[in-house]
């Protein structure tokens, strides 16, 4: 051995070779028979070699950082237990944020974890491949990590005890469940397009980052954790994201309108499904770390519109409908808000009127919008309340189509006018609530219609009987704990009964 | 329009001279304070390097470890031994 | 502030989420495992159907022709989930990194014969490609796979097999200098030496495998069956006398990575085979058609290395594969 040892490899041509060497062109067999998903969509790759890898963790590292960042979370969500840190939070109203963000969101990292893994052994790229199977195992951590974490919550709370049985069943969690569904039932590409680049690499930061920061704002170490350590994850998933699109965009001009296609599509199905995050950060919050207009302008039009700018090199311009969408941020979470506050009978959580300072603060929020018309018809709802008249609404809600959401949004030009569109189909019509989602439907109609309404399954006597109390046992609920308003709940009574016992001691 | 970079670190100990760093190195960055975390802008291009985040820490440091306490970014990334940048195409 | 509050008022509303409950009975308080586990799949009310194959459901049970009544009748019995999964792991990685150090700080793979060097350049190296192959069928045995339980423990050894592919890799580059020849050379051996190529085309041909438990069963019980043995016990025997320690060092992952495996594997069998006599027939007659075809396919490889020792190892590594089997209650 007479040659000079190298030292060591650059990080680069280390990954390289531990990594990109591994694979080879079967023989034997046709590559075309060992993956057969990865050429149907018309995406064209000529060089799978070409591809950038993202990041170049190899799992030496990759066992050595992420148990490092698991001992830490464990030890935090053990001494939340220990010391019953639910006592800690600012109100009992803050857990219901919690309680959709289990049933809703969880079971959706769980799904994120399949779609990886399948795409991780589809793509016929060796790049590629490994990135995505790492993001499916850590997929599979914010699952666990999630329910590890907010298990504690649901000892002393009620709602958050079937996650993932009502996640199969209740109507408003069929919005989550249809678009990560959407996602897993496309194609490889398209998929990665749905979640590393639409939810990740340009809303992921709506969904984690001002709700986690919201959770440290009031008091809920436990989820701040989960959540910070699951983001550092999303950094990478960020970074695939965008290597992805590049990818696609540089290979074949004729990739352009596919990528095209899909971005608009996820992000509007993402944008749709983010406003349940929307109401969270503006109404479920008790202390407010930042609006969700001020989210929207910081982490889309700012962030989103340097991104977009950067790919107009290829031929990209900002999805569809950004601009509608960017006029939704004043007033979505308040139309969601009212939404839920009409079926919170129906809802695995509460909902209830802002207090007057709360109110105060959506006004300041939303001067264009929110005292010439939400906050009137909030202090009208209070007003029946207190007169014992809390209204809920005993009808069925239509649901859009596509995003699943009730068609309860307005034009965002005229707010007082229910936004409403329509295509038809084999002969019958399908309605849907926006243009967003119409496109959507009228490009694949033969998926959309096969869509499982929780409505209209409801009212097939698919749901466990024809009166609503029969659904919601369906669900698993627990009547008068789970759902209605939050002023005489069991969870605000105990919650009463321990700041008295506070006060006392 | 704006072509901000941005990186956001979880506000802790072991952020802390990575966040220093990134002052020191791009001296026209901005600085954005939230609860638990720190979100840092800066127009076009932002660099995070080995060099002064370990003459911060007074030991080695290897640039991976930046993934313990990285919440968000913004950028396309570009990962070395020695530095970590994140940047627009200008 | 929480410690003035009595003990009776927290006391909790419930000990865990109602899926959970119903499999353990009530008010007793789960494992991390069991509420990161039981039931967090979904299973039912799905919206579409994958455009990529319209004939299945995004979760189906019908991928494989093994049935279960519950697909959680199996657990972990190393009760992984990704937090205790990725804190073994990474000890396992330490010690090794810590051999890697100790070999390259005292020179210690130049205690190698120049002879027994090139055999374990045959052998070792081109094994990184047989562990990138193991590394695609366990990841598509967790794609289809129904349950979180199987899922998850398929998923974490489909990452193992590149943590190991990648271990071999740097032991060929601790033989090269970090040149990158000698894996060169061994994609090479790979792709065209006679030595390799019933292996490749047997797990080539598990690619194209449809059922996920078959392919489980193909990789995990019976080319792993002759792999570990084969490779991490008795061609580390055979270089014993030639320097090989370093190599023995190294292969030390492997072998408790094998232990670790058949304790999940042969419960899972073990398990799945209970279940029916119908599931033990079909367990059994994969068994048997992959287990000789693995021995066929690593044949070449033993006698180069082993010599007349070959037929008779071999032998006995194909006994003990059939024991464990018939212990799991799948007779061959």
């Amino acid at each position: 051995m007479a040659e000079k040892r190298k030292k060591k490899l650059g990080i680069k041509q280390r990954y390289s070779m531990l990594t990109r060497g591994l694979s080879w062109e079967t023989t034997y067999q046709d590559m075309d028979k060992v993956f057969p998903y990865d050429k149907f969509e018309g995406i064209h790759i000529h060089d799978w070699e070409a591809w950038e890898d993202p990041f170049r963790l190899t799992m030496d590292a990759y066992w050595k950082f992420q148990s490092e960042k698991e001992k830490k979370l464990y030890a935090v969500i053990d001494s939340f237990a220990q010391n019953n840190g639910h006592l800690g939070i600012t109100d009992a109203r803050y857990v219901n944020a919690i309680k959709l963000f289990l049933t809703g969101i969880s079971p959706a990292e769980y799904q994120a974890a399949r779609g990886f893994t399948h795409v991780g052994r589809q793509f016929r790229g060796v790049g590629p491949r490994v990135a995505c199977q790492m993001q499916a195992i850590d997929e599979l951590r914010h699952a666990q990590t999630q329910i590890h974490s907010m298990s504690h919550y649901n000892k002393y709370f009620d709602g958050l005890h079937s996650g993932p049985y009502m996640h199969d069943r209740v109507w408003y969690l069929s919005v989550p469940k249809s678009f990560f569904d959407d996602a897993r039932t496309a194609g490889p590409f398209e998929f990665l397009t749905s979640i590393s680049f639409a939810f990740e690499y340009v809303l992921t930061n709506l969904l984690f980052v001002p709700f986690m920061s919201g959770a440290a704002f009031n008091g809920d170490m436990a989820t701040v954790t989960f959540g910070f350590s699951a983001q550092s994850d999303e950094a990478r998933h960020m970074t695939l994201g965008l290597a992805v699109i590049k990818f696609m965009l540089e290979q074949d001009e004729r990739n352009i309108p596919i990528v095209q296609r899909w971005m608009d599509k996820w992000f509007w199905r993402g944008t749709r499904l983010l406003t349940l995050v929307a109401m969270m950060m503006d109404y479920m919050l008790p202390k407010r770390v930042m609006s969700w207009r001020e989210a929207w302008d910081i982490y889309f039009t700012e962030a989103g519109g340097a991104l977009f700018k950067d790919l107009e090199r290829y031929g990209i311009r900002p999805p569809k409908y950004a601009d509608i969408a960017t006029k939704e941020a004043e007033h979505l979470s308040h139309q969601a808000w009212h939404i839920f506050y009409n079926y919170t009978h129906a809802a695995a959580f509460h909902t209830w009127v802002p207090e007057k300072e709360e109110l105060d603060w959506l006004s300041e929020k939303y001067p264009n919008t929110f005292d010439k018309y939400y906050r009137p018809r909030l202090e009208y709802l209070d007003k029946e309340e207190k007169a014992g008249r809390r209204f809920y609404n005993d009808t069925l809600p239509m649901l859009c189509q596509v995003c699943q959401i009730p068609m309860g949004y307005t034009e965002m030009d005229d707010p007082t006018t229910i936004s409403f569109q329509s295509s038809e189909y084999k002969g019958d019509k399908y309605h849907t609530c926006s243009l967003g989602c119409k496109d959507i439907f009228d490009y694949e109609p033969e998926k959309y219609v096969q869509a499982w309404l929780p409505v209209h399954q409801i009212y097939q006597g698919n749901c466990g009987g024809p009166e609503i109390e029969d659904v919601l046992k369906w669900y698993n609920f627990n009547l008068g704990a789970d759902n209605l308003d939050y002023s005489g709940s069991p969870d605000q009574k105990l919650w009463n009964e321990w700041q008295a016992h506070r006060k006392k001691a | 329009m704006s072509r901000k970079v941005s990186i956001t670190l979880q506000n802790n100990d072991d952020a802390r001279p990575i966040i220093e760093a990134i002052e020191k190195d791009n001296p026209d960055s901005t600085v954005n304070i939230y609860p638990a975390m720190v979100k840092i802008d800066c127009e076009g291009r932002l660099i995070v390097k080995q060099e002064t985040v370990e003459a911060l820490l007074g030991r080695e440091w290897d640039v991976q470890e930046l993934h313990l306490s990285i919440v968000s970014m913004a950028g396309n990334v570009d990962e070395e031994d020695e530095y970590f940048e994140l940047s627009w195409n200008l | 502030m929480s410690l003035e509050i009595k003990i009776n008022v927290i006391k909790p509303r419930r000990q865990t989420f109602a899926h959970v409950a119903k499999r353990l009975g009530e008010d007793k308080p789960a494992t991390r495992y069991q509420e990161g586990t039981w039931d967090m799949q979904p299973t039912t009310n799905f919206h579409y159907r994958p455009i990529w194959d319209s004939k299945r459901e995004i979760f189906d049970t019908g991928l494989t022709i093994i049935k279960m009544e519950d697909w959680y009748t199996f657990n972990d019995p190393r009760q992984f989930y990704y937090g205790t999964y990725t804190l073994a792991r990474h000890k396992m990685m330490e010690a090794e990194d810590s051999h890697f150090k100790v070999i390259d700080k005292n020179k210690m793979m130049d205690l190698m014969t120049p002879e027994w060097l090139q055999k374990v350049k045959e052998y070792l190296l081109p094994l990184r490609h047989f562990e990138w192959g193991a590394n695609m069928n366990n990841c598509d045995s967790a794609d289809k796979a129904y349950g979180v339980a199987v899922n998850q423990v398929m998923l974490f050894s489909a990452m193992d097999r590149l943590g190991m592919a990648q271990i071999i890799s740097r032991i060929g580059l601790q033989l090269d200098d970090s040149t990158g020849k000698s894996l060169d050379q061994a994609k090479i051996d790979w792709m065209e030496s006679d030595l390799w190529q019933g292996v490749r085309k047997m797990l080539e041909d598990s690619f194209v495998v449809e059922d996920w438990f078959e392919l489980l069963v193909a990789q995990n019980l019976c080319m792993d069956g002759v792999v570990f043995p084969l490779f991490y016990q008795h061609f580390e025997d055979a270089g014993r006398d030639q320097g090989g320690v370093a190599i023995a060092m190294l292969n030390e992952f492997m072998q408790d990575w094998g232990k670790d495996e058949k304790r999940w594997l042969d419960h899972l069998l073990k398990v799945t085979a209970a279940e029916s006599p119908e599931n033990a027939i079909i367990m059994s007659k994969w068994v048997s058609h992959w287990m000789d075809r693995a021995v066929n396919a690593f044949t070449p490889i033993a006698h180069h290395i082993l010599g007349d020792e070959a037929p008779n190892i071999l032998q006995s590594i194909r006994n003990d594969i059939i024991k464990r089997a018939n212990k799991s209650g799948i007779e061959i």
